[in-house]
């Protein structure tokens, strides 16, 4: 996993509540056994106006000029700006692989659906939790003004706006140790493979219909 | 010894199988079962494989093949060589790779028992109280009917429950969802989670863990309260759960994977304990009245905008706030509906019976006593019927349920999870229109363009029937 510190980035927005998964990436693109291959598809159904499949490069594609992604001003962003309960539906990681493949390192927003918000940290992309006020603000901000771009200091837990205001944002310690370092969660799990082993055997003792014989 | 303080449900399995806590609060828990199946899974052997490791304990894996494959009759008995789409192939086909060489139980593409994972589980007995359970699908809150902590998890998850045989997680609160009284005749468990989700919206359960108590819910079969718990996903709630009562054993007794003879009753004795304590302390608690739920219908793109069958298509204006009302618009620009449309003036293009939610035996019962002896609208272009496994399908052709299907004109398909999510040929055209007995109704769930309104097995029927929405109480 790719370790994460400081990130600067420029900041796209996508101001819409309960964006799914289903919209993230589609469901065509995950019959797919591999990790890699979907930050083409990110949005796919909204960046584009013809139906993609995996066949289709992007510069086949018919763009969606609409659609706030393929806005020349937001080429490039690393950080999404995003509404409330973002990511929710589908449990499927491929949704964190094309954010992340397609350059999205940080999504910002007033709440996230659990399962995708967990799936973030075991990619290298930090999700992160911020007041409605302080969401709405920056919502305002980015479209002001051209190029509008933030600085997310992990370490430090906090957001540098190009006003010099910061905003604290709040993040497990087990998370924050993982991201920084880019360490995998298996071998910090396995770390304690022993105390698992223990339990194990004591709860195959008290639920022994829990084991196939 | 000190007293014990009241516990709720959830809070005693979580207990049950906390190996750990850390200093930042997640704790490490063991997990029980591990249902797989082809869409997530690949990429976690992969995982796994690279690091050189294998599978922590491989009897508490369970695999079957769900989402990609084709639900045509024809296709299906030429086994992964029947699916046509070569992606799809390969990853069926990783599937079976992958379990012969870690040795995980399959019921592959051929064996009678394979169907969507969250009906084969339980039907087997792989789902048992107090279980803990994941799986690489949102959906795993089903298993909750069974007093089971059940959750979807991601991918990367997936290789760390096979690696570790543990998920990290932080612990949820404890929401009470209490429904009072009966569900009237020709109302289901359906009708009854779209009401709840109508309430709390689709973020409403999030960080909680439910638990649907109350009159309504004790008199469900455990079909119904399967319904009711694949949905709790779609109110943002991880999992949800039913206490464990007689109804919970009658159904589990003498599975396959059911513990038997003595070890049976030591279980069903164990068991009969996961029930919240009398005076558990829950951290929010919802209710509502059964008795006053009716047929419901969503009119949006998510299960939360959803209305009875006697109401209309409601005007975004009518909203509180601004961001409610663009949300709306949004919706019925998507949906093409107009405001103040009755309901029942809705017409369909496709009706989809199936899905994790509603394609039981039981379902498909209730659908059937309601188209028997009728005809599917002509204006219909296609109404499908896909049991959610073999061993219900094969059960509906011995109760006679699939030739009363094909006489009305229905489709009577193979288990998997076909037009639930299109991901194989079983999908909407753009702007059509579908009566859908699944658990989503996003932009282009059922295929690109594809509009999808969420309802019961018995107005789904019902709505083939008359060619648009209809009260399936009038028809009953
Ligand atoms: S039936 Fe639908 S919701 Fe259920 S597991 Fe399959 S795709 Fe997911």
């Amino acid at each position: 996993m790719k370790p994460f510190t400081t990130l600067v980035g420029t900041v796209v927005p996508l101001n819409l509540a309960n964006v799914d998964t289903d919209q993230i990436i589609p469901k065509q693109f995950l019959k797919s056994i591999r990790r890699t291959g979907f930050g083409d598809n990110l949005f796919d159904a909204w960046r584009f106006l013809d139906e993609g499949d995996f066949h289709k490069t992007p510069n086949e594609r018919e763009l969606n000029h609409e659609f706030v992604l393929n806005h020349a001003r937001y080429n490039g962003a690393a950080i999404l700006l995003a509404g409330e309960n973002f990511g929710c539906g589908s449990s499927r990681e491929h949704a964190v692989w094309a954010l992340e493949e397609y350059g999205i390192r940080c999504v910002i927003a007033p709440s996230f659906a659990d399962i995708f918000f967990n799936n973030c940290f075991k990619n290298g992309v930090l999700p992160i939790v911020l007041d409605n006020v302080s969401i709405r603000k920056l919502f305002e901000e980015v479209e002001q003004r051209e190029g509008y771009s933030l600085t997310v200091d992990l370490p430090a837990q906090q957001i540098l706006k190009p006003d010099g205001v910061t905003l604290a944002f709040d993040i497990g310690a087990h998370a924050k140790h993982a991201l920084i370092n880019g360490l995998d969660d298996i071998t910090l799990t396995l770390e304690d493979a022993a105390a698992i082993r223990a339990f194990e055997a004591a709860h195959r003792a008290n639920h022994p219909w829990y084991f196939p014989q | 010894m000190p007293p014990v303080a009241a516990q709720t449900l959830y809070d005693k399995i979580w207990n049950m199988h906390l190996v750990t806590e850390r200093v930042d609060g997640t704790g490490l828990l063991y997990i029980d079962r591990h249902l797989l199946h082809e869409v997530t899974s690949p990429q976690a052997f992969e995982g796994l494989k690279l690091a050189g490791r294998t599978p922590w304990r491989v009897d508490s894996n369970l695999a079957t093949p769900d989402h990609n494959v084709p639900t045509v009759p024809e296709e299906r008995v030429l086994g992964i060589a029947g699916i046509e789409d070569e992606v799809a192939r390969i990853q069926v086909q990783t599937l079976d790779d992958n379990c012969a060489e870690f040795g995980i139980q399959q019921f592959d593409i051929r064996d009678q028992r394979q169907g969507i994972v969250h009906v084969v589980g339980p039907e087997q007995g792989a789902t048992l109280p107090g279980m803990t359970i994941v799986c690489g699908d949102s959906h795993t809150s089903t298993h909750g009917a069974f007093a089971a902590l059940a959750q979807g998890i991601g991918t990367s998850e997936v290789e760390h429950v096979l690696a570790t045989q543990c998920l990290v997680q932080r612990k949820a609160a404890n929401m009470r969802i209490v429904a009072d009284g009966v569900l009237a005749e020709g109302v289901f468990a359906k009708d009854l989670v779209l009401t709840i989700i109508g309430q709390t919206g689709t973020a409403g359960g999030a960080g909680f863990t439910f638990e649907y108590v109350g009159e309504a819910v004790r008199v469900l079969s455990m079909e119904g309260r399967m319904t009711l718990c694949n949905m709790s996903i779609e109110a943002g709630a991880r999992a949800g759960l039913v206490a464990v009562d007689e109804t919970t054993l009658n159904y589990l007794k003498n599975l396959p994977f059911s513990p038997q003879g003595d070890d049976w009753e030591a279980a069903a004795e164990a068991w009969r304990g996961l029930v919240s304590d009398p005076n558990a302390v829950f951290d929010a608690e919802m209710r509502l009245d059964a008795a006053a739920v009716e047929p419901q219908v969503t009119w949006g793109t998510t299960p939360g905008l959803v209305t009875g069958i006697s109401g209309e298509v409601p005007d975004p204006d009518s909203f509180a706030d601004e961001a409610t009302r663009e949300t709306a618009r949004r919706a019925l620009a998507y949906m093409g509906l107009e405001p103040g449309t009755a309901m029942v003036d809705v017409p369909i293009d496709r009706a989809f019976i199936g899905s994790c939610t509603n394609a039981r035996i039981e379902d498909l019962r209730v659908a059937a006593a309601v188209v028997r002896g009728r005809q599917v609208a002509s204006t219909v272009t296609q109404a499908l019927v896909v049991p959610g496994s073999g061993l219900v399908k094969a059960q509906a052709e011995a109760e006679g349920l699939a030739q009363t299907f094909v006489d009305a004109g229905f489709e009577w398909r193979a288990a998997g999870c076909s037009m639930c999510l299109a991901m194989n040929a079983d999908r909407l055209e753009a702007g059509e229109r579908c009566a859908s007995t699944s658990n989503r109704n996003f932009e282009g769930r059922q295929g690109h363009g594809g509009r999808t309104h969420l309802v019961s097995p018995a107005m789904a029927a019902a709505a083939a029937i008359a060619g648009h929405f209809v009260d399936v109480r009038e028809l009953l």
